[in-house]
């Protein structure tokens, strides 16, 4: 089992759909909401994932596909100038 | 000795141990370092520091880390320049550079690596790492060297040899990572979860922010115990924005300036403007980019202090600008031709940006400002190198240089005026 830590950013087109109850229902991995903040324009969450790791990779990977960004939840980028 | 006595988290305000951690395990907010400012009152007065050595290291006391675990390049303390050709080319009646090109590695990340690898001595690491694309990777090199510890940096397989050459002549472990800059993000992350090293920006994070805090103390003590009107700093991950806005706050809060009221303003490249674009679209949630910048010292598409970042710029009435590629080379050239500073890409968009502001009004003339200048420019050469003068080339003989001289000048050659 493996537990991830994400932000997942998305545009208005997608705040009418139930983003992390169908992942939690499509995937088996365990959604666990620790902050959002969806407004009429944009919506930001941020999540802990637990499953296997295949099955995160594979439900962010479904995020991606519908247009949600996906970043690591704290860090932002390592990469530094 | 520190005066640090726990880590905090910035959302929900739970207290952590002092230990190599970096987000809250309930809402996984960014920790910071929490301090006794009592304590600091008592122990550090203006006379105190004044008699210190000339580097951070005066500001011991405020820096999380027991000073006998330093690794003492001679970073920091470094001038704080009044600019009056600049202001005069700007518009502002009074201009301060806050030069840290002179820092050992030629960056202001010598002051986040200074406390980055005390702390990382103390807790008894015997590896630093990091992942840059060159002013972080020099100084952790750098810095590694000089205390004998294993080092491991982490850089995108294109980048330019001259940033290359900067950290490898230091000696450390230089792995180039072939795939994108998110590949190379999701790699060290993993690595860092794995490996027995204090990696500079992930598990030692909340203490190498702090060193930032250096650069508000030194701005405040080189203008003579005062907050100026208004600050103009890059940002990239935005940590050290936020950073310079704590340090003055910090003094403060120990006895040392009366309350700052400076306006904190921020610089980005437009090829990399996270920040800027939410802070023009009056939101605190920005939406992460893809940098495309000459400006690769700030392309941090996803900033981890971008909120901090923004809801600052509210709390000091402060604001955010962005330039060019074009308007960041101008910067870099008035900088220099102004007040002889060779500054970096970043130092371009920072002087490009404060010229913008200025220009708008958002700066107004009479506002005391202080600019500054993070890296040297010899780092990121490639950027002017084509946009310079052309030197004049002539045989060696004076009526030769005297025909070149009135051609490139337009006007008869006599006695110098």
């Amino acid at each position: 089992m493996a537990t991830k830590h994400v932000r997942l950013t998305y545009s208005q087109q997608l705040i009418k759909e139930p983003l992390v109850y169908n992942m939690g229902h499509q995937f088996a991995v365990v959604t666990d909401v620790r902050m959002a903040d969806v407004g009429p324009t944009a919506g930001f969450v941020i999540l802990e994932l637990t499953g296997e790791e295949d099955e995160i990779e594979r439900a962010l990977q479904w995020a991606r596909d519908k247009g949600v960004r996906v970043d690591e939840a704290t860090l932002g980028d390592i990469v530094e100038g | 000795m520190t005066f640090a006595h726990a880590l905090k988290c910035r959302e929900c305000g739970r207290e952590y141990p002092l230990n190599p951690i970096f987000s809250c395990e309930f809402c996984f907010g960014p920790l910071e370092v929490a301090y006794d400012y009592d304590g600091i009152r008592g122990a550090m007065t203006r006379d105190s520091i004044e008699r210190g050595p000339t580097s951070l290291w005066r500001y011991a006391e405020l820096l999380p880390c027991d000073p006998k675990y330093k690794v003492d390049l001679g970073t920091g303390y470094t001038p704080l320049i009044k600019a009056d050709r600049l202001a005069k080319a700007v518009g502002l009646d009074t201009l301060w550079i806050k030069n840290d090109t002179v820092n050992p590695t030629w960056s202001f990340k010598d002051r986040v690596v200074s406390v980055a690898i005390a702390k990382a001595r103390e807790f008894g690491f015997e590896a630093m790492a990091c992942a840059s694309t060159g002013n972080l990777a020099n100084s952790v090199a750098a810095h590694a060297a000089g205390a004998g510890m294993d080092c491991y940096v982490f850089i995108p397989d294109d980048l330019e040899q001259g940033k290359v050459v900067g950290s490898a002549i230091y000696n450390p472990t230089l792995v180039m990572v072939r795939g994108s800059y998110d590949d190379v993000n999701r790699l060290c992350t993993e690595l860092s979860m794995a490996r027995p090293w204090a990696f500079v920006n992930i598990n030692v994070r909340p203490y190498y922010a702090e060193g930032s805090r250096t650069l508000g103390y030194e701005i405040a003590e080189q203008l003579g115990w005062r907050s100026p009107d208004h600050i103009v700093a890059p940002m990239a991950s935005g940590s050290m924005y936020t950073k310079i806005w704590k340090g003055l706050q910090e003094f403060h809060k120990v006895g040392l300036i009366d309350t700052p009221h400076t306006r904190m303003s921020g610089a980005q490249a437009e090829g990399c403007s996270p920040i800027t674009t939410a802070f023009e679209k009056h939101t605190l949630n920005f939406v992460p980019q893809k940098p495309n910048t000459i400006a690769r010292s700030l392309a941090i598409g996803n900033p981890a202090d971008g909120y901090y970042a923004l809801k600052q710029m509210q709390e000091t009435n402060g604001g955010a600008e962005m330039v060019n590629d074009d308007e960041i080379v101008e910067g870099i050239k008035l900088l220099a031709e102004t007040e002889g500073i060779f500054a970096e890409t970043a130092g371009g968009v920072t002087i490009g940006c404060l010229k913008k502001m200025v220009a708008s009004g958002f700066i107004r003339r009479d506002e005391e400002t202080v600019a500054v200048i993070s890296g040297g420019g010899l780092k990121t050469i490639e950027a002017v190198a084509d946009k310079v003068v052309e030197p004049l080339r002539v045989p060696a003989n004076a009526s030769a240089f005297d025909e070149a001289l009135r051609e490139r000048q337009g006007a008869p050659v006599g006695a110098r005026a």
